[in-house]
């Protein structure tokens, strides 16, 4: 387990990068914490597993260094920086027992047998594969197969960091919700520092502390879940995350009031921008409440999707979702208020902050560029 | 219409699918909804003619189209991979179904524009399929199964391989395009949560069995049986046994429940319960819930809400609530249920809520 | 196996059927024919029962070219195979590499039997060869049509240069075919080269080697053409294989019941060897499933 330091990171799979764009990673630098468990959120191409690679080693970036407790790794292959990956498509050595293939990383490190047999054992216990441990590897099903892959890193003890790409991308709904809170546990139980890269926001938000938005190889916002759910830094994260993600409607702000085509919006702190600066303001449809006073909207279509609706509807000519409880009532003449604790108020898509707002703002923590 | 009469089809000693009868309506998005290995794909193959049923009767429209090869259905088929001709553009990938029709330049050319339009791909047109993202790939193939405008359509889990964000997009464009279309839709998948998004028709399907087919709300709604209703929840659907005495549920472990009325009518006996998991609660909502004290084996957040996992018994619940919650690990808390929004199932896991759905409805509605 | 039959497909496969009726059932039962019958010219034909294959089989001339035709084929397998492996594991993934690697491999492959052999047969010969001029001008002794030993080596080097290009191309196959993953993995398990080559790139081979093995077995064990252009089968029989063997009897000195009877022996074996081979691989690969 290890403190990991990201030293001015940047990658470009170019031989001779020039500009910003050659560069599927523009500038990482960061610091986490031994035994946090971190999430890297993005859509495909964001540069993501780039991030990933480079930490584990299959990946030397092409500027920066990477650092595990202090000490400078960026030149050690994958095998000497003692780390575990979980793959996307399960890797397994078909032609291995179960056990074998736990045993694998262990014997090729030269640990004794009893040794071996005794860690390997343990293994299969935590991740529940004991009565499979004299099966051939080969005809199992994905989730068990996943669970090997994960145990090949879990057998090893001291391993610095667990990494996982996308892990859950062939299991079954059902299997995921059983394999993530095991994760869960085993990363409770025994606080390996782990970092999960996924495109899929119930995945991240779900497992991790921390969660990394990436977003054309930047971070874009690093936060807790609630943070990026109720604070987002940038129009990208207020999309990115939450179904369907965050209404943002261009307006012409007026310190407290924000003006919306004809309709006035009252903030709840007052902001002022840049002259020129383009202007939104974020709300998310959780924080959209449907009654008969307000602005008005017109609804062209009701989602009913079991735990609750989701309502799509227009207002002044733009699009906006809003969310409404299993058994909420949709009144004839639709009105919408804005709870002012989901108002977030953009300036060239970064989130501001307003003054006077009654709650503070604490931990959102915006990455320095 | 499509009808598939008795269907089975048996592989060696294998049954992949068991006594299928369906009837789609012209017109409709239909969802099979199950896990990997239910049949999903295995009746799209008998629906598509690429696999022929040991027994049972297909028809399209009243015309027996049981042992008609796949190339003389009027059909059109989009996989979970990216399936186009490489090296062709997506304009000549989508006219490529109306060339082969025998279609003239004008009318092709309008169809792939129309078509292009609709899946936002007008600037990609004259590119190849591999210098698209992933998700203009599939939308290439789902606009080539659009233009052929083919009678039936299937669609084997199209959106598996995109990423989260994409899918949600497509998943609400594709009911608009499907509403358009008129045609027969079938779209199989392993998520509840796109079935009912999707809306439509839903069939769940379980161990090459189809346990229920209706209107996808009303499905999830009102499950038939256990498996329906385990196969249609995401999260997992919470159970647990239960005892029926006079007016009381009770509950191994020790809470009970005042018969709601809707379920007055059934014996005495034994049960199980299922309820969702965002009908658990942390507050009372009505007067007649009941507290349970289970204990927090892990806790997820997602933003907005946040799912607990807790053991009650030798039972594993997950509780979606709103708001974010940090218990910690082992600790008890106390949750509360309303019977109102109990699943009831007896000994054989036929679902006894739907003795009187109309009562359970009105029950449900009256909570609010 | 119940899909849809398109009885249409059958007009479309009749050719293909005449052809093989054509160029293999009707000449193999002509032979079957000859090999239980004797002529004494006239195109007259007595019945002679088993009595050819009888003499076959007690013809010391048959058992040592079915011996040279065994180590033939062994020499080769052991060579070709792990060769074609060793090549295949160092060619280029990815890059120009790829392509120049791809051509140069498949040129020998290009060039007919015969043409092989010419080209060796001069290349080693010691008055105007290329090899043949090298080697006599280091002071060694090679003369492939006086030793028995050299012409051995050049016909198993003239198969070596001809065919391990095919074992090359099919295990590159098989490689490239192994997502990256899976190297990915073996180098964060510490996994040695050779663990990487027993555990991952081999049981993915395993399918493509297969064939690869059947087909080397199957074409080195048939050998005629090469041996029959450099070295006539000599110096003395040294280089007499079973099929070089056959034409003899059965043009040079025109026995047609002998020769009858030792092709389909001959050709009995062959297919007895492939399926032994066939079932042995198959079943490694079976109990990897168990």
């Amino acid at each position: 387990m290890a403190r990991i330091d990201l030293d001015h990171i940047r990658h470009s799979y170019l031989s001779s990068p020039k500009t910003d764009a050659d560069f599927a990673l523009k500038e990482v630098h960061h610091q986490w914490d031994d035994g946090g468990a971190y999430a890297l959120l993005g859509p495909s191409g964001c540069g993501k597993t780039t991030l990933l690679n480079v930490i584990s080693g299959l990946v030397h970036p092409s500027r920066g260094r990477i650092l595990f407790d202090g000490k400078d790794v960026t030149a050690l292959t994958p095998e000497q920086r003692n780390i575990a990956q979980v793959f996307q498509f399960p890797v397994i050595y078909d032609t291995m027992t179960v056990f074998d293939n736990l045993a694998f990383p262990l014997r090729n490190r030269r640990f004794a047998e009893d040794e071996v047999k005794r860690k390997v054992t343990e293994t299969l216990e935590m991740i529940d594969l004991s009565d499979l441990a004299d099966k051939k590897a080969r005809g199992l099903t994905a989730d068990q197969k996943q669970k090997i892959s994960l145990g090949r890193g879990l057998v090893r003890s001291d391993v610095n960091a667990i990494l996982f790409d996308e892990p859950l991308t062939v299991i079954d709904p059902h299997m995921k919700w059983v394999l993530r809170s095991q994760l869960k546990q085993l990363h409770k139980r025994f606080g390996h520092t782990m970092v999960y890269v996924t495109h899929d926001q119930t995945e991240a938000l779900t497992f991790a502390d921390k969660v990394m938005v990436m977003y054309e190889g930047e971070i874009v916002q690093i936060g807790t879940p609630s943070e990026l759910f109720e604070r987002p830094s940038h129009t990208f994260v207020g999309y990115f995350i939450g179904s369907p993600g965050m209404n943002v409607f261009p307006v012409a702000l007026d310190s407290d009031t924000a003006r919306l085509g004809s309709q006035t919006i009252d903030l709840p702190g007052s902001v002022t921008t840049e002259k020129g600066a383009k202007t939104e303001l974020g709300v998310r449809p959780e924080y959209v409440q449907l009654g008969r006073a307000g602005l008005p909207i017109t609804i062209h279509a009701v989602e009913d999707i079991g735990r609750h609706k989701i309502v799509r509807a227009r207002l002044e000519g733009l699009d906006l979702a809003a969310i409404v409880p299993e058994h909420g009532e949709i009144p004839a003449d639709p009105h919408i208020t804005f709870d002012p604790k989901g108002i977030n108020i953009y300036a060239n898509s970064w989130r501001q902050d307003l003054r006077g707002r009654p709650w503070t703002e604490t931990g959102t923590t915006r990455p320095g560029f | 219409m499509l009808e598939l009469d008795g269907i089975t089809r048996v592989v060696g000693a294998h049954i992949h699918i068991s006594d299928v009868s369906l009837k789609l309506e012209r017109g409709t998005l239909n969802v099979l909804l199950g896990p990997t290995l239910s049949g999903k794909t295995s009746l799209m193959r008998l629906m598509a003619g690429l696999d022929k049923p040991t027994h049972g009767r297909l028809t399209f429209d009243g015309v027996d189209v049981t042992g008609v090869p796949p190339q003389k259905r009027d059909i059109a088929m989009v996989f979970q991979q990216f399936i186009n001709y490489p090296t062709m553009t997506v304009y000549e990938n989508i006219a490529s179904p109306m060339r082969v029709a025998g279609a003239d330049r004008k009318t092709i050319d309008d169809a792939v524009q129309n078509a292009a339009e609709l899946m936002k791909l007008t600037p990609y047109l004259q590119r190849t399929p591999l210098n698209l993202s992933g998700g203009q790939q599939q939308r290439c193939a789902l606009a080539r199964a659009i233009v052929k405008n083919a009678g039936l359509v299937l669609l084997d889990e199209p959106l598996a391989n995109l990423d989260y964000k994409l899918r949600e997009e497509l998943r609400a464009e594709l009911p608009r395009i499907f509403a358009e279309a008129g045609t027969i839709f079938v779209y199989a998948t392993t998520e509840p949560s796109e079935a009912l998004l999707l809306g439509g028709n839903t069939a769940t399907l379980s161990e090459g069995r189809i346990t229920q087919f209706g209107k996808t709300i009303d499905v999830f709604r009102q499950p038939r049986d256990l498996i329906t209703a385990q196969t249609f929840s995401d999260p997992p659907l919470n159970t647990i046994a239960m005892r029926k005495m006079g007016t009381s549920f009770q509950i191994e472990g020790g809470f009970d429940f005042t018969v709601p009325p809707h379920f007055g009518s059934i014996a005495d006996g034994a049960y199980v319960i299922g309820f969702q998991p965002h009908h658990l609660s942390l507050t009372r909502a009505s007067a007649p819930s009941a507290a349970i004290k289970a204990t927090v084996t892990a806790m997820e957040i997602t933003g907005s809400e946040s799912f607990v996992h807790l053991r009650y018994a030798d039972a594993r619940w997950v509780m979606l609530t709103p708001g974010v919650h940090d218990f910690d690990v082992d600790a008890q808390i106390e949750v509360f249920l309303d019977p109102q929004l109990l699943l009831v199932f007896d000994s054989q896991g036929r679902s006894v809520t739907n003795a009187h759905p109309s009562a359970a409805q009105e029950a449900l509605h009256g909570t609010n | 196996m119940d899909r849809n039959w398109n009885n249409k497909a059958w007009f479309l496969v009749l050719p293909m059927l005449v052809l093989v009726a054509f160029s293999a059932i009707i000449p193999l039962m002509t032979v079957v024919n000859y090999s239980v019958q004797d002529t004494f010219g006239n195109n007259q034909f007595f019945w002679a029962g088993l009595e050819w294959f009888e003499e076959v089989l007690h013809s010391n001339r048959f058992w040592q070219a079915l011996g040279r035709n065994l180590i033939f084929s062994g020499i080769i397998l052991a060579i070709e195979v792990p060769l074609g492996i060793l090549i295949a594991l160092n060619m280029p993934k990815k890059g120009v590499g790829v392509a120049v690697c791809l051509v140069l491999m498949s040129l020998p492959l290009l060039i007919p039997w015969n043409v092989v052999g010419t080209i060796w047969q001069v290349f080693g010969r010691v008055d105007i060869g290329l090899l043949g001029y090298a080697l006599a001008s280091l002071g060694i002794d090679y003369n492939y049509v006086q030793d028995p030993f050299d012409a051995w080596v050049t016909v198993v080097l003239m198969d070596v240069w001809h065919w391990t290009s095919l074992v090359v191309l099919l295990c590159y196959a098989g490689l490239v075919s192994i997502p990256d993953a899976y190297y990915q993995a073996a180098k964060i398990d510490g996994a040695s080269r050779w663990s990487v080559f027993r555990f991952i790139q081999l049981p993915k081979m395993q399918r493509v080697l297969l064939i690869a093995v059947l087909l080397r077995f199957m074409d080195s064990f048939m050998i005629y053409t090469e041996p029959f252009v450099v070295t006539g089968g000599g110096p003395g029989n040294s280089t007499t294989f079973l099929s070089i063997d056959l034409v003899k009897i059965a043009i040079g000195q025109f026995d047609l019941g002998p020769a009858a009877a030792m092709s389909l022996i001959y050709f009995l074996i062959v297919l007895l060897m492939s399926w032994v081979f066939y079932t042995v691989m198959t079943n490694l690969g079976q109990g990897d499933q168990r």
